[in-house]
């Protein structure tokens, strides 16, 4: 009888299109968002920013970025990471051939970069779709881990092919710590959630998920494909982008470009497929679960294999994750297409209903 | 010319195995609508068995022969291809008739981790050997019409024979035996099959089964050529564009794009490689199928798609 | 009330064909400003067709359509939704994954024109234009009497109401030329009635242009003002309903085809 909307009259339209039409929800978001902004910090030490809450912020940013191109516009893509390889070794080039170029706009600049790169790769999507997409995607992936390998301009001849970035300033804000990195990217990260969800909800949104349904009658409607795809796939390596520079500036420091390679790309496709297709929430979800299971298997199943007298390797524990990995996008996309998001929302609705059971 | 002759063998010898792994797609994605991106898993998983059999089926038997245990080993990779066949249609294939291309592929995905997992977890993950008595020298062919003649690897002779031989049996397979007309009836229509009484569950199967044996090959091939290692999962993602050039449902497209593919990248490497700073064969095989599927979505000899609404 | 005025859309010599298999020959009829005019014919006559060429899903090898006094070789589905043509489909093309007030408001597409990054702040014209269109959205739910799914992911729903979004997606856009695809197939007889009661409404409220395919003969003879028969992708009859009905290449045609 705690979560209820009753006596929640709407008087306007404006009231009903609210991102949280409920007030429980409104108020529970709220304080979540506080929370990470104001009580995480007090609370956590530098090895969980480091190991999680970081890599967490960026990659949940990322899987945002899928989402808006699988989940809401249904085009699939195999090529993620080399988005955020665009977005990162675009983003460094600004910062160190542009003199005063501050880090925040390097950043932007990397997404925009990223995106015209989202938008040239995404042109297949408008003569093919499904398996054949997902080969042009590929396509991508192999030609930016090839260039930024080969071609140095890119590394600004780096002998070791690793570039790295120091220094990170914002405003005069020196953004060196643990906790400082973590506000910066939870800023951005709550930022561009925002707007996400915003151009889900608007007619932008309705393009994306009407061509997703049925292609065909979007059009007949007056949706432009080409228009609906390529703007995914713009906004989507716009997001990718922006957070694979932040992943190399921010989380990493220096990189490889196998820091973006074709594993990152499955884990990203991965995080949306478990997390919940065409959910924000759900790529919160995915990128959580996915950041934070390996390493729960690495504390917990040599914990349990003690318990029965086994020797649990760490290559043990990393076939575990595969598995693990493997079962869960199988049981996902049988049973619950829209992931953790929907068995969440079915949770609410549970919970709605409680104590009666109609 | 001898020099463009030794490479051009070269490619079609690396582009025949390409169409072993591509024959894999093309079978199962004719009779079930899957495009398997587990194939490569698939070459992994069976490699990995074949090797470690016959590695353990010595120690267990006491058989010293390495022939019997190489010919043991086979059949029990066999047997393991046929169980996995089987638990994937049971656990998977039959929850998910008539879902989206998109979901299958992304489902295949997640077959292809657990294998990966399961394979490595169970038969190990080091670097091992399968030895099934290939000859590894070189011979000189030709050598009147060109001077110093062109060198071919006998390895790669005898397995793009074997591959050849293998392309012959399935097509006699499809067109001659009873199963085979089954299957083709599956691929034009899974309903109608289904109604005049051809049972879609054992016709997986026996898909799958055909595929992983075909995965089995390639992986005997390819592994006693570079040892069985985890990247073996990878020649998926080499001989996709391979499918994507031959079409999808066409096992001879799948032979001549392999062959296509296999030329084109070694040519491109040799020629145009040294100009960009090599390393291009990967991307370059997917670009040449990019620009070819702009023009022709179905592929050399896939069948046409049509819309209708 | 509605007075049938000029021709607005006339159809010349439409020839369409698939791979050698021929849809349409050379096919040509007008529909007059306000009317309803119906296309009917046995299973394969190539009515859906006709609809898919008029809003240039399928581009014809021959003939042109004309709207307006414009002529089109090649009519496409962003011209033809611009120029105010909507349809229904036959086979439902709802669009599965959104709530019936988001389908509705896709119909609205065309209106709205904050763009991506008003959008993403929902500020100015984005937020004001969100409003807006809700409530003409609204209005429309009202028409159709659906307001008790408004909120209902759409593939939840029950065939007959589902038939329905899909008249109110293609209502949203206001379009001078409706083109119905079916309306009425698989519906019992209630959800008939009240499906010819909202093209009556649609058509005297609105004056909508209506081309519509169906089935049921009945209900075209009761609604058309005008009726073209087709089988085998040719014309075979064209005028009012009792013309029509008089026809007897028409009668052939339907006791020949098995019904």
């Amino acid at each position: 009888m705690i979560y209820r909307e009753n006596g929640q009259f709407k008087t306007s339209y404006a009231a009903d299109q609210q991102i949280f039409p409920i007030a429980q929800d409104r108020w529970a978001v709220l304080a979540i968002v506080a929370f990470a902004f104001v009580g995480i910090p007090f609370l956590v030490d530098e090895y969980l920013f480091r190991a999680i809450l970081i890599p967490f912020l960026i990659l949940a940013l990322a899987a945002l970025g899928v989402n808006l191109l699988v989940g809401y516009c249904g085009q699939i893509t195999l090529g993620a990471g080399a988005f955020m390889a665009v977005g990162a070794y675009a983003a460094y080039n600004f910062l160190i051939r542009i003199d005063g170029m501050p880090m925040l706009a390097a950043i932007l600049l990397g997404g925009f970069v990223a995106a015209v790169v989202g938008i040239v790769f995404g042109i297949p999507s408008l003569r093919v779709r499904g398996l054949y997409l997902a080969m042009a995607t590929l396509a991508a992936q192999f030609f930016w881990d090839w260039a930024f390998l080969r071609i140095s301009w890119f590394t600004n001849n780096a002998p070791s092919g690793s570039v790295s970035v120091s220094n990170l300033e914002l405003l005069g804000w020196s953004i060196d710590a643990p906790i400082e990195k973590y506000l910066f990217c939870l800023g951005l990260l709550a930022l561009f959630a925002l707007l996400a969800k915003n151009m889900t909800r608007s007619a932008m949104g309705r393009q994306w998920m009407a061509i997703r349904d049925m292609d065909v009658a979007a059009e007949v409607i007056g949706i432009r494909p080409m228009f609906a795809k390529l703007s995914a796939f713009a906004v989507s390596s716009f997001y990718l982008g922006v957070a694979g520079a932040l992943w190399g500036f921010v989380h990493l420091g220096s990189w490889e470009p196998a820091a973006f390679s074709i594993d990152r790309s499955f884990q990203l496709l991965f995080m949306v497929i478990i997390g919940g297709m065409g959910s924000i929430m759900g790529s919160f979800f995915g990128a959580a679960f996915i950041v934070v299971l390996p390493i729960f298997l690495n504390q917990f199943l040599p914990w349990l294999g003690g318990l029965v007298g086994l020797h649990i390797s760490t290559a043990g524990v990393s076939h575990a994750e595969f598995m693990i990995f493997g079962a869960l996008i199988v049981f996902f996309l049988i049973v619950e297409p829209h992931g953790i998001a929907r068995l969440w929302s079915t949770g609410k609705e549970k919970l709605r209903l409680w104590p009666f059971p109609h | 010319m001898a020099f463009f002759l030794e490479t051009l063998i070269g490619g079609l010898m690396a582009g025949m195995l390409y169409s072993l792994v591509a024959l894999g797609f093309v079978l199962i994605y004719k009779a079930s609508g899957v495009f398997n991106f587990a194939q490569g898993a698939l070459v992994l998983f069976a490699a990995l068995a074949m090797a470690r059999f016959s590695e353990w089926l010595p120690g267990w038997t006491g058989i010293d022969s390495p022939i019997l245990a190489n010919i043991g080993a086979f059949v029990l990779a066999g047997l393991v291809m046929f169980a996995v066949a089987w638990i994937i249609e049971r656990l998977v294939l039959r929850h998910l008739v008539n879902q989206e291309g998109a979901t299958l592929l992304m489902v295949t995905l997640g077959i292809a981790y657990l294998l990966e997992g399961i394979g490595q977890g169970f038969f190990g993950n080091d670097i091992y050997k399968i030895d099934v008595g290939m000859p590894k020298e070189p011979v000189m062919v030709l050598e009147n019409m060109f001077e110093g003649g062109i060198l071919i690897n006998k390895e790669d002779f005898i397995a793009a024979l074997i591959a050849a031989l293998l392309v012959g049996a399935l097509t006699l397979f499809f067109q001659k035996t009873a199963t085979g007309r089954a299957l083709r009836a599956v691929a034009d229509d899974h309903q109608a099959a289904q109604s005049i009484g051809i049972p879609l569950n054992r016709i997986w199967v026996i898909i799958w089964l055909v595929a992983g044996l075909v995965a089995l090959v390639a992986g005997i091939i390819w592994g006693s050529k570079l040892g069985v290692q985890f990247s073996l999962a990878t020649v998926a993602l080499r001989a996709l564009p391979v499918v994507i050039l031959g079409g999808l449902t066409s096992v001879p497209g799948a032979i001549v794009g392999g062959l296509i593919i296999g030329v084109g990248e070694k040519l491109s490497e040799v020629y145009l490689g040294p100009y960009v700073g090599g390393g291009i064969e990967i991307w370059f095989a997917y670009m040449l199928a990019l620009v070819f599927l702009l023009f022709r979505p179905q592929g050399l000899f896939g069948e046409k798609i049509i819309d209708r609404v | 009330m509605r007075e049938i005025g000029d021709v607005i859309l006339d159809l010349r010599g439409i020839s369409l064909s698939f791979g050698g298999v021929k849809a349409l020959t050379d096919i040509s009829f007008d529909v007059r400003e306000h009317e309803v005019r119906a296309i009917i014919g046995p299973n394969g006559a190539g009515k859906s067709s006709m609809l898919n060429v008029i809003n240039g899903v399928y581009r014809p090898q021959q003939g042109e359509v004309i709207l307006r006094g414009d002529h089109f070789k090649r009519m496409d589905p962003y011209r033809a939704a611009k120029a105010g043509i909507a349809r229904t489909f036959q086979s439902l093309a709802l669009f599965k994954g959104m709530s019936v007030i988001d389908n509705i408001m896709t119909g609205r597409n065309l209106k709205m024109k904050a763009n991506l990054f008003q959008q993403a702040v929902w500020w100015g014209m984005a937020a004001r234009e969100e409003l807006a269109h809700r409530a003409k959205v609204e209005e429309i739910i009202d028409f159709l009497e659906i307001q008790h799914i408004r909120k209902t992911p759409v593939g939840r729903l029950p065939y007959g109401l589902q038939k329905r979004v899909d008249l109110g997606r293609a209502l949203a856009m206001e379009p001078q030329i409706l083109l119905l695809d079916e309306p009425m197939a698989g519906m019992n007889v209630e959800e008939k009635q009240d499906m010819s009661r909202f093209i009556l409404d649609v058509n005297d409220q609105f004056g909508t242009t209506i081309v519509l395919i169906e089935h049921d003969m009945g209900v075209v003879m009761d609604l058309s003002d005008r009726v073209v028969v087709l089988d085998y992708g040719r014309k075979i009859g064209d005028g009012s309903p009792d013309e029509v009905r008089t026809n007897p290449e028409v009668i052939k045609a339907y006791l020949g085809a098995s019904h």
